[in-house]
Parts: C-alpha cells; sequence; structure tokens
C-alpha cells in the first residue's frame, strides 16, 4: 500500500492509493490532504491501482469529505476497479461524492 | 593487580552486588574463588559438593552459580541440573569450574546447562568479565520477563475487562425475540466487539422488527454505538413506532455521536405475519436476498441507502421496499464478513457462491447451515473470532412466533385514569408527517391493567386507522393487494397520495370506563371519505386470500363488537378486557 499526492496549479489535489485502502493506510491517508501547501479548491481520489477498500476506508473517505467541507465539499473518485466500486455502490456513496 | 576492578567497570556503570554460589570441594581452589568475587563486592555462598550447592541454591537462590565439574556425592554436572530445574522460569547462570581440558568434557558442562566454563587455574579478568557478562544477561532475562509478565497481566485485565463490558453490553444489546422459531442466526459470541449487532423485537401490532447492524471499525469503538442503538430500537419497537421512525432515531443519534468515519452498515425488516409481507431498507449492507419457497427463486434487494449515522435526518432516507411473502418464504440477511470471507489465496467468498449453495442445498431448512458450512470451509478456519454475521427470518403463521405479551397475572390497578374520553381529529399535515398510533397507544397504556392487552389493542387501532386513511381519505382500493405487483403498486401508490394529500380527516373517539376487575374500552374511528357498502362486505365475509383482507376478521374475534356506522366512514369497536386473576 501506497499513498502520494500532487498539487495541480489549478487547485486541485490528487491522492492516489495504491494496493489495498484499509486501516493501515489512516495516517498516510491523512497526510496525503493534511500536508499541503495551499487549501485545494477539490480533490480527485484515484483509484486506479486499488485493489480493495474496507469499511474503515470508506471512513476515511468521510473524513476526507468532512475536512473538504462536508456538503459543499467537491470531490471525485475517479478509476474505481469492479471490486471497489462495488464497495462504494453498497455504502451508496455516490451520494456523497462523484463517482467516476 | 588485585584491585583492577575499576579498570574492567566503566565509572559510570556502578558494578552490581550479585549473590554468587561457589561450589568447589577443593578447599584452597574455592578460597582464591572466593576471595577474587568477595572483592569484586559481590555476597558469597559456598558449597564443598553438589547436593551442598543443591541445599543452598534451594536455601538462598543466588544469581550466579559457579559450579566445579567434579566433586563427591553429586557431581557438578547433576547439581547443574537440579539447580536449573528448581530456578524455573528463571535464568540462573551457571559457569563451570573445570581443569578439564578436552572437548568432549568441555561440551558435556554445557549439555548438563552450564551458560561457560571457566578453566583452572583461574584468570581473575576473565572470571570478572563472565560474571559481568552473564549478570548483563542476567538483567536481561529479568526484563523480558517482567515485561511478559506484565503483557499477560494487561491481557488478562483486558480480557476481565471486556468481560465485564460485554455482560453490560448484552443487558442493552440484547438480541430481544431473536430466539423466535422463524430466525436463525449466526453471530459470533464476541460479535459486540467486531461491530455486529442483531436486533429483533415483536411489534404491539404482532409483527416483528429485526435489526442487523455493522459498525466500521473493531473493539471498544464499535461497540460503543450498539448501546444507543439497541435501546432506541427496543424502546420505539415497544411503543408501536414504524420502521421509518426507528431508523431516523438510531440515524439522527449515530449521527451526533458518532466521530466522522465511523458509522453503521444496517438493514432493518418489518415483518407482518398478518399481511403475509415485509417491508425493508437497506443501508450499506450486502444485497440481502429473498428467497421464495415455491419456486426456489432467489430475489434480491440492493442497499439503497447511506449507512446509518452518516449524514444529517434531513438527507437521511427512509424509502423501503416493500414485499408480499409466502408462508415459508426466506429473507437472508449479512454483514459483509460472510461476503468477504477469503481462502488463502485472498479470494473473497462472494454473492455468486452464496447464490450456488442456496441452489444446491435440496432441503430449505438447511439453507442456513449450509451456507455457514460453505463459507467455514472456504476460509478454512474454523475459530470462534471470526465476524461472520448472518440472519435467517421466515414467513410464518402468528400463532408460530408466540403471543406479543408475555406478562401475566394480577396487575396493579390502583390509581392511574380510568374514566375517561377523548377525541383526536387528524388533519392532512398530520396525517402527512405523522403516525398517530404510538401516542394514542401509550395514552391507553396508562390505563391501569391495560398494558397485557396492548398487543391486541395496537392491532385494532392501526387496523382501523389504516382503513380510514387508506381507503376512506386516501381512496385506495385494497382489490389492488390481491396480485404481488399490485401490492407494490398499492404501497407507491399509498406513498405518492398521502405526501399529495391537502383535504381530509381522521377522527378518533375513544372511550374508557371502568368495571369491576376490567373495564371497557370503546374506539370509533371516522374519515372523511364517502363511506363503503359494508353490509355487502359483511356478508360477503372478507376473503383470506391474497395478501389483503385479514385485518377485520381479525379484530372481530379479539373484542366484544365491530360495527360500520352509515354511510360507512365511521366504525365502532367495544373491547372488554378483565385483568387474569
Amino acid at each position: 500500500m501506497a499513498i502520494w499526492s500532487t498539487e495541480a496549479s489549478s487547485g486541485e489535489l490528487t491522492i492516489k492509493i495504491q494496493g489495498r485502502f484499509d486501516f493501515s493506510a489512516h495516517q498516510e491517508f491523512r497526510d496525503a490532504y493534511e500536508k499541503v501547501s495551499e487549501e485545494p479548491k477539490a480533490y480527485i481520489v484515484d483509484m486506479k491501482e486499488t485493489t480493495y477498500l474496507d469499511s474503515s476506508a470508506l471512513g476515511m473517505l468521510l473524513l476526507l469529505r468532512d475536512h473538504a467541507g462536508g456538503d459543499n465539499s467537491n470531490i471525485e473518485i475517479i478509476n474505481c476497479n469492479p471490486d471497489v466500486k462495488k464497495i462504494l455502490t453498497i455504502s451508496n456513496f455516490e451520494q456523497l461524492f462523484t463517482i467516476r | 593487580m588485585i584491585n583492577g576492578t575499576s579498570s574492567i567497570a566503566p565509572l559510570e556503570e556502578p558494578q552490581e552486588q550479585l549473590r554468587i554460589l561457589i561450589a568447589d570441594d577443593n578447599d584452597s581452589d574455592r578460597l582464591i574463588l572466593q576471595t577474587i568475587v568477595r572483592k569484586e563486592g559481590h555476597t558469597v555462598y559456598t558449597a564443598r559438593d553438589g547436593q551442598e550447592a543443591i541445599d543452598i541454591f534451594r536455601q538462598e537462590s543466588p544469581d550466579i552459580v559457579l559450579l566445579d565439574a567434579l566433586m563427591p556425592n553429586v557431581d557438578g554436572f547433576e547439581a547443574a541440573r537440579t539447580i536449573k530445574q528448581l530456578a524455573g522460569d528463571n535464568l540462573v547462570p551457571i559457569i563451570f569450574l573445570t581443569s578439564l581440558r578436552d572437548a568432549t568434557s568441555l561440551a558435556d558442562c554445557l549439555a548438563a546447562g552450564g551458560l561457560d566454563f571457566l578453566s583452572k587455574p583461574y584468570n581473575r579478568i576473565i572470571l570478572q568479565a563472565k560474571i559481568k557478562a552473564f549478570a548483563s544477561m542476567r538483567r536481561l532475562h529479568e526484563t523480558v520477563q517482567r515485561q511478559r509478565d506484565e503483557i499477560s497481566l494487561h491481557n488478562d485485565r483486558l480480557i476481565h475487562e471486556q468481560e465485564v463490558a460485554k455482560q453490560v453490553f448484552d443487558n442493552i444489546a440484547h438480541p430481544g425475540c431473536i430466539d423466535a422459531p422463524n430466525i436463525k442466526y449466526l453471530l459470533s459470541p464476541m460479535a459486540v466487539f467486531n461491530g455486529d449487532l442483531v436486533l429483533a423485537s415483536r411489534k404491539p401490532s404482532g409483527g416483528m422488527f429485526v435489526f442487523l447492524g455493522d459498525f466500521t471499525g473493531h473493539g471498544l469503538p464499535a461497540a460503543i454505538g450498539a448501546m444507543p442503538v439497541s435501546e432506541i430500537f427496543y424502546g420505539m419497537a415497544q411503543k408501536g413506532f414504524s420502521l421509518q421512525d426507528v431508523l431516523r432515531e438510531i440515524n439522527k443519534k449515530l449521527k451526533r455521536i458518532l466521530p466522522v468515519g465511523v458509522f453503521c452498515c444496517a438493514c432493518m425488516v418489518d415483518l407482518s405475519f398478518r399481511k403475509r409481507s415485509a417491508e425493508i431498507w437497506v443501508g450499506g449492507l450486502p444485497d440481502v436476498l429473498v428467497y421464495r419457497k415455491n419456486s426456489r427463486e432467489v430475489e434480491c434487494l440492493p442497499s439503497r441507502h447511506l449507512p446509518l449515522g452518516v449524514v444529517d435526518n434531513d438527507r437521511f432516507k427512509t424509502e423501503t421496499t416493500v414485499i408480499p411473502l409466502e408462508l415459508g418464504d426466506r429473507i437472508f440477511l449479512w454483514s459483509d464478513g460472510i461476503i468477504e470471507a477469503s481462502n488463502d489465496q485472498g479470494e473473497m467468498f462472494g454473492e455468486e457462491r452464496v447464490r450456488q449453495v442456496i441452489a444446491r442445498t435440496e432441503n430449505q431448512d438447511q439453507i442456513f447451515s449450509a451456507i455457514e458450512a460453505a463459507v467455514e470451509k472456504h476460509a478454512g478456519r474454523g475459530e470462534q473470532d471470526d465476524d461472520y454475521t448472518m440472519v435467517e427470518v421466515s414467513m410464518v403463521n402468528e400463532e408460530d412466533v408466540g403471543e406479543y405479551f408475555a406478562e401475566r397475572g394480577k396487575s396493579f390497578l390502583a390509581g392511574g385514569p380510568k374514566d375517561w374520553s377523548m377525541t383526536y381529529e387528524l388533519r392532512p399535515q398530520t396525517l402527512r408527517e405523522f403516525n398517530p398510533l404510538p401516542l394514542i397507544t401509550h395514552l391507553l397504556m396508562e390505563v391501569p391493567g391495560l398494558r397485557p392487552h396492548s398487543g391486541k389493542i395496537y392491532t385494532i387501532l392501526s387496523e382501523l386507522y389504516s382503513n380510514a386513511l387508506e381507503h376512506g381519505v386516501l381512496g385506495l382500493k385494497s382489490d389492488l393487494k390481491a396480485s404481488a405487483d399490485g401490492f407494490a403498486r398499492y404501497y407507491m401508490e399509498r406513498t405518492q397520495k398521502l405526501s399529495d394529500l391537502y383535504e381530509g380527516a381522521v377522527k378518533f373517539l375513544i372511550d374508557h370506563h371502568p368495571v369491576q376487575d376490567g373495564g371497557v374500552l370503546t374506539i370509533v374511528v371516522e374519515d372523511t371519505g364517502p363511506g363503503f357498502d359494508f353490509q355487502a362486505k359483511e356478508s360477503a365475509e372478507h376473503k383470506t386470500e391474497g395478501y389483503s383482507g385479514r385485518g377485520i376478521p381479525l379484530i372481530r374475534t379479539m373484542c366484544r363488537s365491530v360495527r360500520y356506522l352509515p354511510p360507512g366512514n365511521k366504525v365502532e369497536v367495544v373491547f372488554d378486557w378483565h385483568v387474569d386473576v
């Protein structure tokens, strides 16, 4: 599991998660959006290389959402594989995030 | 020369005072050794043979033992073995003193439990260095041992705390009527600490609520949320609140108390034995499966909602799916532990395998255990600390699940309101947004002695109210409910028409007066609808086929009289009750 984030000049923060996204990623995921030079306008969570996510990962996504302004947040979750997508769908997270 | 201690022990590390046992049958050797060791500041015990060494060891339990290999009576090898036995878990370094030179003999010293040997004649520098090395080895061993004991103590305390906490949780998050004959469930004994929760409660109307919850995380944080969920669930179920009311209340509470990121995936089923139907809400749990007894087909109800505790109530949705059920139809609920149980290749059990197991299990009563067995076989472990949670709820006749109230005996009749009447009219806005039954039931339960009859009274109230609202005010036709399709359409139309309701009313007139050891309760429910041809309907007797029409005949069996009043928009029920003496 590895997480890294890149800030674009347009004010977007992209967080990439590689491997299993579970509780062990807790601190790293938090650092990815807390340790930024500037408050991002929008967030992109890139799950292209995410193989699995568990319920604590869903919790971490909610923490990000809260950090990014709750109902006013702008977060896209992209490139989910079918397993990951299924987990997001079961939890109906499309009501809270833009999932592409 | 003899005074060279400080050159070996660094100044900043003061020499540790040890208690050292020296066993040697040679008096001069013993004396030399004793002198050297004593000069180092250690306390010395001496023995002249193996037996004496063992005896002194038993009495004084010294820190290090210097043992001559060859001694009369009991030799050094045997003494070493006994001393090691006596020392048990403690590390007592044994150093053999020997003039033997051959490799075999030296190896024998170590085989007998010695950690090292020291050749005669003694070189005091080497002796001091060895004592020092073994003293620090002993300290290390002690530290490890102490830490081990602390961990074990800590663990014991943790287990004890968990046991106590579990008792508290069990008392609050008790599984209610989970042992009812129409329910099967699988829940690990320590489930509360892996965040899984199964609750079941009979409703005053005779129906049943079943709730399966799965909190994110493990341990205490996951367990804490179970308490308010359980309290709300049982408290509201008993008072006759609807599934929607209960879920909203739980969601509100969890959203308020849980930190962001902790939530409860859940599924709740409202089972009505009389209507032969189930109303189901799923938020964040794997698809609920409905198994049809006759066709052996499996329908699936996917999660349509966010888990509980994620959003505030203004965004929280309680749309449900209402499905008709035949006797013997089964509903399966599970936490993701079943679906995600992985084998050693990391491959999950998955929903497809669940369906395969269902399809190949001939005897329908064994589907539940077949799934359980298949999951355990797949995951390849038989431990108890797994987090497989699964519930099967089946449709049975109401008689088969037993009486709602087990309360018996003469109730406390003194005090309380016994002789009163009230009217309560509900206008459109209230009809749209409020369920009056819990309130009215609550009021009636204040009548001393009436509580054991709450199940029947709730049934009467809810049948009369839903008839008045659905047929009278909303104008829905119960014929719709004759087919499974129509059944679903009926409930869709009900929701639609209710949200568009701007005129009409339902009025309750309730009167209670006491008689010897009991009372007479009269309930009149009147609606603003046009009424219906009750005489024709009564003479035709209600049909009890299909999914409707069980209400009024059932009420007739419970009370003295049920009377429609012209033009058919008003019904009067008289309920006599007595205290069982």
